[in-house]
This record gives structure tokens, C-alpha cells and sequence, in this order.
């Protein structure tokens, strides 16, 4: 357990070394949760009345999108990784005594987690302060501030588990080129980063509910925002975690397929 | 100009040795983009109209900004990637050419598989050109000439901002993606629709707006006012400081040589 | 003809401590400290003069250079190359130089060599006859007629590295600068391209300007040295006259049972493993036949030769005589 929270240190301390990107970053992804907002508050000033989500709703779910980008972007990928797994520098990395798929997994935790936490605290502050309703209001019960936490991680754990089936893919394909691009619009558009997914057509909603992008951000955010009813929170976060549960199963299997291989023809 | 389409040809028979690579990178781009166009049509299966401007509007609109702002990253890619040329040395081999700086730069490097987003253009405006119902006159065949010609150069415009603070600083470059990758994905809309403070900052800060939202009202009849349609040839002077920039940048590399 | 008189250059450099504090620290408030990369560094050389320029890493050697290549501008001094400053004046300069950066390639990678070479021959505007004559010689001379239809990518290093001089030679400079040439190429082709840069001073009279860490070339192909340590130039002369001055220094190879202390005034050790030593001795602190007697008394001497200091050793012993 300690070498990966030293992995995380040095990840942090990194992060940390560039402040003019943090700040940059944060700049950013502020100037774009707003512009998202003004977006939708041009299509909600049509004055209709059957919409999707309510304003507040909509605000707080931008701007938790925009402080957690980095734990749930989808198209950050380890270079290294790819590059081992194409090379045949893995044989190396299967020489040493660690569980390969654990070691990936955490490397994949660290980047994003260490981002994040850099991130996540200026922008949301300042949303709080916004004028209303572009503001992210507080989790509408402390319930649901609590499940939102809980399912914050577990999102987080299936879009890092998914990923790592993009990486072992690349045993198979041995180019990584075609499936990156291709999983990071996949994602990003079924997750409900283009758009959130209340706004989806409602057959095609119901459908991707049942997918695991939907349990990635989605449900964290609309638990908090109490778009999700508190009725239906445990059924999600249910949810969540059978995803994750048959992502993780899917992963090690396949690695362990993969690896098999790998031995078979020497690297 | 003429050194110009001779890298050009070189850089595409590099990229043609890697045809699967090219192939993929380029239905990615396609793939991208196209997502994003889901996301409008979702919007408008909703909503009848955002602000007055209805969905073939809004989608020739899209069409402008996808087209001038992948012709500007095709053409203007070195620029793009300007940090990468100056930390493993390539600017120094430049600097000992005898060529203009900037010419080099951009031919440096040529992404020619943004043909994918520029596919997706394509297609939307095959759809909006008719269904906008604009009368095709040639006063608005001339406007839209006018504002793809804009997009393309002051987006280049900002692609050489981008570069000429490579010169000083590595770090916080990300904020200027609000201006080249937010253009692109939040000119989608006319971009009134972002309220009257974002519209006049687009008007007179960082002139998007010239080459987008007055030549596109006047388009689409919103608008009689004649000079909308002239005003991206204005949004292009803005090439001008971005230039004046660059050499401040290029001035500053000579003194620190890092 | 080449002149520089002062010239001076300063770098600030931002700080960059280690842990996770500083590193909190650092986001509020960041340090530079300042590096004087080069100190009244003034020399001239002569059109048709071949010379090796020579110092440890960080020395100065690359910022002179890109001086003299008109990519950087000093803080103060003057620079005059064939009566032009190269950084007022970089396109008409730059004309007329070739500079080969020995870990870096101008060939693009996924065509052949002679594609590269045709869109160089527009980039200087070199006409017809001239490209033509000029790589006519230079695939001779340097032996890659063969070659420049591959890819650079498929080439071995020593074939790209020669296609990179010729890259750099297609539009006749007067002068050419030569960064680190040889370095990784395999024994052969360090002779080739040695012997090619020696044919094109002596024929084409092209001043050559040469930085290396390999004594070798500098052995084989410079009369002058200058030696830079720490931003000033320590020394500016022949490689006869380091010779001489480095006369009293000769070199033992030991072969012996048992273990050697590296001790023993005038005698610095640069092997010492498994009875087998390298040692430099200073003639005029210790005699030969002193030091020979000072090894026998501690091991059992199988095997022993005196040869004198080869120009590596004597750049070894410069650096510490200057404590560089």
C-alpha cells in the first residue's frame, strides 16, 4: 500500500511545481462551466415548461462537472503505458513483484486525483458565490451530500476500471490510436459531458441509463443536485457499483489473457 | 508561397506512410466533431429556437466556425504545436535558415487528417445551405466567403499568440484553449446567444464575433445592415498585433536562447 | 573572417526545490538565481582556419555558437562574422553558414534523403548548376549516393550523420559549425566523417568551427584549440604547444598481482581494477623510474608500459589545472 501513496506523492508534488498551469487551469475551466451556463440560459429563456432539469439543477451539475473534470476526463491516457505495452518493455514490467493491473490502476488514480484536488477547491468556491442561479447550491440534504461523496469515488473508480480495458486492448491491437479516439468521444457523450443526459431524446435516455458511462459522473452530480430523487439514490449507487464490479472482473480476466499471451510469445 | 506547398508536399508524403494512422486520426476528428453536432440536435429536438435562430440557422453557423477553424489547424498546426518545436531544438535549426521565421513555422507542420472535422463541415452545410431558406444571392455568397476567410485568419491569429508565448512561458498556456477550442465549440451558436458582455468582448477584444455573429444576422436576413457584411475583413487586421507579437516573442527567444 | 571582442551573456534561471512544501511554497512566490554562461569571451579566427572548441558541459561552448549562429543576442560585446553582426543580421548571415547540431536532424524522417536535400536547395534558393555540382561532390565525398533514396528513418546513424553534413554544406558556406559530430557514430564512421571535414578545409577553404568532447577529432583534425571553462576561454592555442607543455606527463600501464593504493604525489590514477592500472604521472613531481619503484614495493608487477599522455589525458589534466 505504501509504494502507491508514495506514487501519489510524487504525482502531487509534480502537479504542484507548476503553478501558472493550475492557475491557468482552473481560469479555464471556470471561463467554460459559464459559458455552458449562458448557453442553456438562452434555450430556457423559450419560457417551456416541460424541461429536463431545473436551472439550479443544471448550474450545479456544470460546475461539479468543471471542478471534477480531471477525475473523470476521458481522453487522458498514460503514454507509458501504451508505449510498453507496444514496445514489449512490459516483459520488464512483469519481472518485478507487483500486481500489474493494481500498478495501472493506481498510476491512472494518481494523475487524475492529484489534478483534481488541485482543481476542484477554487472553482467550486467561487461558484458558491456566484450570482443566483448560475451558483452551485449546497447538496439539497445531508444525505445527499454524503451519497454524493460516496458515489463521487465510486464514479470515479468505473471510468478509471473501464479505461483500464482500453489499455489491455491494446495487447490485442498493438495500436492504440484508433481506440483512444474512439472510447473518448464514446464516453464523453454517453457520460454526459457534451450534454448532460436528461437532455437526450427519452428512448435513447433510458437505454444509456443502463450503460456505465451513465454511472460514471452522472450519478454523482445528479444525487448531489437532487435531480436523482433520494427514493432512487441507493438504486443508483447499486448501480455504480455492480458496474464496477463487473468492469474489475472484466479487467483482471482479460489482463490475465493478455498475459498469458505475452509469455507464450516471449514478449 | 511557393516554399510553402513544397513542405506541404513533403509533410504529406511523410504522413502517407502511416496511412492506417492517418485514416483513424482523421474518423476521430470526424467522430469528435460529431458528437457535438448530436448534442445540438438533442438541444433543438427540446427546444424550437435559442434566441430567434432556429436549428438549420444555428447549424450553418456551426458549419462557418467547424470549417475556417479546421482549415486554420491544418494549415496553421505548427503554431499549435510550437512548444514541442522550441524544447527539442527545431526552432534553433530555423533560426539559421534564411527564411522568414513565421513561414517556416507554419509549414513546419501540416496535420492534413483535420479533413475529418472539415468532413463534418461539410456535410452540415450541405444540409443548412438550403434548408436556411437564405436567398443565395451573390451578396451572400460573398458574406459566407467573407467569413470563412475571417475565421481562418484570426483564428490563425490566435494559434500565433499561442506560439509567441511559448517564447516566454511553458506553463498556463491552457487558458488561451478558451479562445482557439472554445471558439470552435462555443461559435456553434451565434454568439449573442452568450448575453451582451460576452458578445462585446467578442467584438473588441478577441474579435470572433466580426467574422461570426453580424455577417451571419445579415445572412440570414435578421439584419439589412450592409457593413455586417464587411466586418470580418476588419476581425482579419487582427492578424496584426498577433504578428507584432510574435516578434516581441521571437526578439525575447534571441535574449534568453531557451 | 570571424571576431569576437567581450562578449558577455547572463541567464536567469528559475529555482526549483525538491518536496512537496517547496513545491506548495513555490505557488506563491518563485526564485531565479542567475547564471553567467559567458565572461569577456573575445577570439578571432581566420577565413580557412579549422578550430576545435573545446570545455566541459555547461561550459559555454553551445551559447557561443548560437552567438556566432545568430540565435542568441549577448548582453554586451561585439560580434563581427565576415563584417556582419549575425543577430541584426541574421538572413543575410545565415546565408552564408552551416551549422550541423550533432544531436539533432534537419532530414525529415519518413521521406528519402534526397527530398530533404531538394527542399533545402529551396529554402536557400541554391540554382539549378550549383545544387547540382555541389551534390554531385558531396554524395562522393561522403559516400551516400547510394543511400539518399531511403528514408532517414532507415538509415544507421553514421549513414544519417553524414547525410546531415552534406544537408548543411549543399548551399556552400564559408563557414561551418560543427556541434558534437561524432558523437554515438561507430569507429568507422568517426574516420569517414573526419577525414571529410579535413578535405573540405584544405579544398573548399571552408573556416570550420568545431565543438567535441572526443580528443580524437580534435587530434585529428584541429591546429587550434580554445578551451572554455566556466563562461571565459582559458586557453587559445595550438595542440603542438599543449603537447609541449603537457611533455612531462607520461602515462603507465600496470599489470600486477595484489592491490594498488592509489597514492603517491604526481601520480593520478584513471584505472584501477583487478591488477590492471592506468596511471598519469607528472615528470616533474615524480621520475619514472621513482614511480615504477613505488608500485613494485606494494604488488607484484606482471606486465608495465610508459607511453606520453594522449590529448584526452591532457584535456583531463587542463581541466583540473583550471578546476573546471
Amino acid at each position: 500500500m505504501n509504494k502507491y501513496l508514495s506514487f501519489f506523492k510524487i504525482r502531487l508534488t509534480n502537479g504542484l511545481q507548476y503553478r501558472g498551469a493550475a492557475w491557468a487551469g482552473v481560469a479555464t475551466q471556470f471561463v467554460w462551466g459559464g459559458m455552458t451556463l449562458l448557453m442553456f440560459r438562452a434555450f430556457y429563456q423559450n419560457g417551456e415548461n416541460s424541461l429536463p432539469m431545473t436551472f439550479p439543477e443544471l448550474s450545479s451539475y456544470i460546475w461539479l462537472q468543471q471542478g471534477f473534470l480531471a477525475l473523470y476526463m476521458a481522453w487522458y491516457f498514460d503514454n507509458d503505458i501504451f508505449n510498453s505495452i507496444t514496445s514489449g518493455n512490459i516483459a520488464y514490467e512483469l519481472c518485478r513483484p507487483i500486481d500489474l493491473y493494481a500498478m495501472w490502476f493506481v498510476k491512472n488514480m494518481a494523475v487524475r486525483l492529484s489534478r483534481a484536488i488541485l482543481r476542484c477547491f477554487p472553482i467550486l468556491i467561487v461558484a458558491v458565490f456566484l450570482p443566483k442561479p448560475f451558483n452551485i447550491s449546497l447538496p439539497c440534504t445531508p444525505v445527499a451530500g454524503l451519497m454524493f461523496i460516496i458515489s463521487l469515488i465510486l464514479g470515479f473508480l468505473v471510468l478509471v476500471a473501464f479505461s483500464m480495458l482500453i489499455y489491455i486492448s491494446v495487447f490485442y491491437t498493438l495500436s492504440s490510436l484508433g481506440i483512444r479516439i474512439l472510447t473518448t468521444s464514446v464516453v464523453e457523450f454517453l457520460g454526459g459531458a457534451i450534454i448532460p443526459l436528461p437532455f437526450f431524446p427519452q428512448k435513447l435516455q433510458t437505454l444509456v441509463m443502463l450503460l456505465p458511462f451513465a454511472s460514471m459522473q452522472n450519478t454523482p452530480f445528479q444525487i448531489y443536485n437532487g435531480y436523482i430523487a433520494s427514493s432512487e439514490i441507493l438504486k443508483s449507487v447499486l448501480f455504480q457499483i455492480i458496474w464496477l464490479g463487473i468492469l474489475l472482473k472484466l479487467g483482471k480476466l482479460l489482463m490475465q489473457q493478455a498475459l498469458k499471451k505475452v509469455v507464450v510469445q516471449g514478449g | 508561397m511557393n516554399l510553402y506547398w513544397k513542405y506541404a508536399s513533403i509533410i504529406l508524403r511523410s504522413q502517407m506512410q502511416y496511412k492506417v494512422s492517418f485514416i483513424m486520426s482523421a474518423v476521430g476528428q470526424f467522430l469528435v466533431s460529431f458528437t457535438t453536432f448530436l448534442g445540438v440536435y438533442f438541444m433543438f429536438s427540446r427546444f424550437n429556437s435559442v434566441k430567434g435562430f432556429t436549428f438549420s440557422e444555428v447549424l450553418l453557423c456551426f458549419a462557418v466556425i467547424l470549417t475556417s477553424f479546421s482549415l486554420a489547424e491544418c494549415f496553421v498546426r505548427g503554431f499549435d504545436a510550437f512548444s514541442g518545436i522550441i524544447s527539442n531544438g527545431e526552432f534553433d535549426r530555423i533560426m539559421v535558415r534564411p527564411r522568414n521565421e513565421i513561414l517556416q513555422v507554419l509549414a513546419s507542420r501540416i496535420e492534413f487528417s483535420r479533413i475529418g472535422r472539415l468532413l463534418q463541415a461539410l456535410v452540415m452545410f450541405a444540409y443548412a445551405i438550403p434548408a436556411s431558406r437564405v436567398d443565395w444571392t451573390f451578396d451572400k455568397i460573398l458574406t459566407l466567403i467573407f467569413m470563412l476567410a475571417g475565421g481562418i485568419i484570426v483564428f490563425s491569429g490566435l494559434f500565433i499568440i499561442y506560439a509567441s508565448l511559448c517564447f516566454f512561458t511553458i506553463e498556463g498556456l491552457e487558458f488561451m484553449n478558451i479562445f482557439t477550442d472554445g471558439g470552435r465549440e462555443f461559435g456553434r451558436y451565434p454568439f449573442s446567444v452568450y448575453g451582451e458582455g460576452v458578445l462585446k468582448f467578442l467584438t473588441f477584444v478577441i474579435p470572433l464575433a466580426l467574422f461570426q455573429y453580424y455577417p451571419f444576422i445579415y445572412l440570414i436576413g435578421k439584419s439589412d445592415n450592409t457593413c455586417y457584411m464587411f466586418l470580418p475583413l476588419v476581425g482579419m487586421l487582427f492578424i496584426i498585433p498577433c504578428l507584432i507579437f510574435w516578434r516581441i516573442g521571437v526578439r525575447h527567444y534571441q535574449s534568453t536562447g531557451s | 573572417m570571424i571576431e569576437l571582442k567581450n562578449i558577455n551573456k547572463t541567464f536567469k534561471v528559475a529555482k526549483r526545490n525538491a518536496g512537496l512544501s517547496e513545491a506548495v511554497k513555490a505557488l506563491l512566490r518563485k526564485e531565479y538565481s542567475y547564471i553567467q554562461a559567458l565572461r569577456d569571451v573575445s577570439f578571432t579566427i581566420k577565413d580557412g582556419e579549422m578550430v576545435g572548441y573545446i570545455g566541459p558541459n555547461g561550459a559555454g561552448k553551445s551559447s557561443t555558437i548560437k552567438i556566432m549562429s545568430g540565435i542568441l543576442t549577448p548582453d554586451s560585446g561585439e560580434c563581427s562574422i565576415n563584417g556582419k553582426t549575425p543577430w541584426q543580421e541574421r538572413i543575410a548571415h545565415v546565408r552564408e553558414i552551416g551549422v550541423v547540431f550533432g544531436q539533432r536532424s534537419q532530414l525529415w524522417w519518413d521521406v528519402p534523403v534526397a527530398d530533404s536535400f531538394e527542399l533545402i536547395k529551396d529554402i536557400y534558393k541554391v540554382d539549378d548548376t550549383a545544387f547540382k555540382r555541389n551534390l554531385d561532390e558531396l554524395t562522393e565525398l561522403l559516400d551516400i549516393s547510394e543511400i539518399i533514396r531511403t528514408p532517414a528513418r532507415q538509415l544507421s546513424l553514421g549513414q544519417r550523420m553524414r547525410c546531415e553534413i552534406a544537408a548543411s554544406l549543399l548551399h556552400s558556406p564559408k563557414i561551418l559549425f560543427l556541434d558534437e559530430p561524432t558523437i554515438g557514430l561507430d569507429a568507422v564512421s568517426k574516420i569517414a566523417v573526419r577525414k571529410f571535414i579535413k578535405t573540405l578545409n584544405s579544398e573548399r577553404k571552408t573556416t570550420v568551427i568545431l565543438t567535441t568532447h572526443d580528443m580524437q577529432d580534435i587530434e585529428a583534425l584541429t591546429e587550434r584549440i580554445l578551451l572554455i571553462g566556466k563562461g571565459k576561454i582559458l586557453l587559445d592555442g595550438s595542440l603542438r604547444e599543449l603537447k609541449k607543455r603537457n611533455s612531462s606527463h607520461k602515462r603507465l600501464t600496470v599489470d600486477f598481482v595484489g592491490i594498488l593504493a592509489e597514492a603517491g604525489k604526481g601520480m593520478s590514477f584513471t584505472e584501477n581494477l583487478d591488477g590492471h592500472a592506468e596511471i598519469v604521472l607528472d615528470t616533474e613531481v615524480i621520475s619514472v623510474s621513482e614511480a615504477i619503484a613505488q608500485i613494485s614495493r606494494q604488488v607484484e608487477i606482471n606486465d608495465i608500459s610508459v607511453t606520453g599522455a594522449t590529448a584526452e589525458e591532457m584535456v583531463v589534466s587542463l581541466y583540473k589545472e583550471f578546476e573546471i
